[in-house]
C-alpha cells in the first residue's frame, strides 16, 4: 500500500463524492427515492462500462466539455427549483400545512425520470472525475490499487454519511427543502459550467461553499422582496375622489 | 418510425423538463452569460464573477415577472 498516494487519492476523491452524495440525498428527498436511486445505479453502472473500456485512457476524457453540459443544464433546472421555491415560501410560509401538494405536483405515483436523470448525471459526471483522479494519481507514482482502495473508502465513508443524514434532512418541509435544494443544484451547475469554461474560481473547490451561502442567502432575501412586492400589490390603490375629500 | 417518435417526444420531455421549465427566459438568460463568460475568460479577464451576477439578474427579474402576472 503506498500511503501518499492512499491519502491524496482519498482527499481529492472525497471532494467529487461529497457533490455526488449531496446531488443524490437532495433529490431523493425533494422527488422520489425510487427514481433517484435507479439514477444512481444506472450512473455506476456506465461508468463501470466507461472504466472497463477506456482503462488508462480516462485520462483523456474531454473533462472540461462534460463539465461545461452538465454544468449549464444543472443551473439552469437549479434555478427553477430555487424560483419556485422563492415563489411557494414567500406565498406559504416556510412551515408545512396549506401549498405542500403543490411541491409534490410534477412527481405523481408513478416513476420520477427528472430525478433519475439528475442523479444519473451527477454520478455519471462525479463518478468519472473520481475515476480520472483514481488513474492520474495511481499511475504517476505506479500504484493503481491504492488509489482505488482509497476511492472506494471516500465512497463508503461519505455514501454512509449521506445515508445517515437523509433521515435528518427529509424533516425539513418540502417547500424550504425545494428552496435550498435549488440553492444546492444552482451553486454545483454554476461551478462546474465555469470550470467548463475554464474560469479561475477564487479558492478553487472551496468557491462552493462561498457560492453556495450567497445562493442561499439571496433566496431568503428574494423571500422577502417577494413578500414585499405581493403585499403591494394587494394594497388598494386610492381613489382619485377620495384623495379630493382629504385634501 | 415508432422509435422517431418517441424519441422526439422524449426530446420534448426532456428539453421542457430540465430546459424550459416555467419561464424559458432564465435558460435564455444564463445561455448569453455563458456565453460572455467564454468570451471573457478567451480575451483574459477574470470571469468568474459573471455567472453569479448573471444567476441573481436572471432569477429576480423572473420572480418579478410571475408575481405581476398573478396581479
Amino acid at each position: 500500500m503506498n500511503v501518499s498516494v492512499f491519502v491524496s487519492t482519498f482527499l481529492a476523491a472525497s471532494i467529487e463524492v461529497i457533490e455526488m452524495v449531496a446531488i443524490i440525498v437532495a433529490v431523493g428527498v425533494t422527488r422520489q427515492w425510487r427514481g433517484a436511486l435507479a439514477g444512481t445505479f444506472a450512473g455506476l453502472v456506465v461508468l463501470a462500462i466507461l472504466i472497463a473500456a477506456l482503462g488508462a485512457a480516462l485520462q483523456s476524457v474531454p473533462l472540461t466539455l462534460l463539465r461545461l453540459v452538465v454544468g449549464a443544464l444543472l443551473l439552469v433546472f437549479g434555478l427553477q427549483w430555487l424560483r419556485k421555491g422563492v415563489l411557494r415560501v414567500s406565498r406559504d410560509g416556510w412551515a408545512t400545512g396549506i401549498g405542500e401538494q403543490q411541491v409534490e405536483e410534477d412527481v405523481g405515483d408513478g416513476f420520477d425520470w427528472t430525478g433519475f436523470i439528475l442523479a444519473f448525471r451527477g454520478v455519471s459526471l462525479e463518478g468519472l472525475e473520481v475515476a480520472v483522479i483514481v488513474v492520474a494519481f495511481g499511475a504517476a507514482a505506479h500504484a493503481i490499487a491504492s488509489a482505488a482502495v482509497a476511492a472506494a473508502a471516500s465512497v463508503l465513508l461519505i455514501g454512509s454519511l449521506g445515508l445517515a443524514s437523509y433521515r435528518l434532512v427529509a424533516r425539513i418541509p418540502r417547500r424550504a427543502l425545494q428552496l435550498f435544494v435549488g440553492a444546492l443544484l444552482t451553486t454545483f451547475g454554476t461551478f462546474w459550467a465555469g470550470e467548463g469554461l475554464r474560469v479561475d474560481w477564487p479558492g478553487n473547490d472551496l468557491s462552493l461553499l462561498w457560492l453556495g451561502a450567497g445562493y442561499v442567502a439571496t433566496a431568503l432575501v428574494l423571500v422577502r422582496v417577494v413578500s414585499d412586492w405581493r403585499g403591494s400589490a394587494r394594497r388598494p390603490t386610492p381613489q382619485p375622489a377620495a384623495a379630493g375629500v382629504s385634501r | 418510425m415508432i422509435l422517431w417518435r418517441l424519441t422526439k417526444v422524449a426530446l420534448k420531455w426532456w428539453v421542457v423538463t430540465f430546459v424550459i421549465g416555467d419561464d424559458w427566459r432564465v435558460a435564455a438568460r444564463i445561455a448569453v452569460a455563458l456565453l460572455a463568460t467564454w468570451g471573457l475568460v478567451e480575451a483574459g479577464v477574470a470571469a468568474w464573477w459573471l455567472l453569479p451576477v448573471a444567476v441573481l439578474y436572471a432569477t429576480v427579474r423572473s420572480l418579478h415577472r410571475s408575481v405581476v402576472q398573478e396581479r
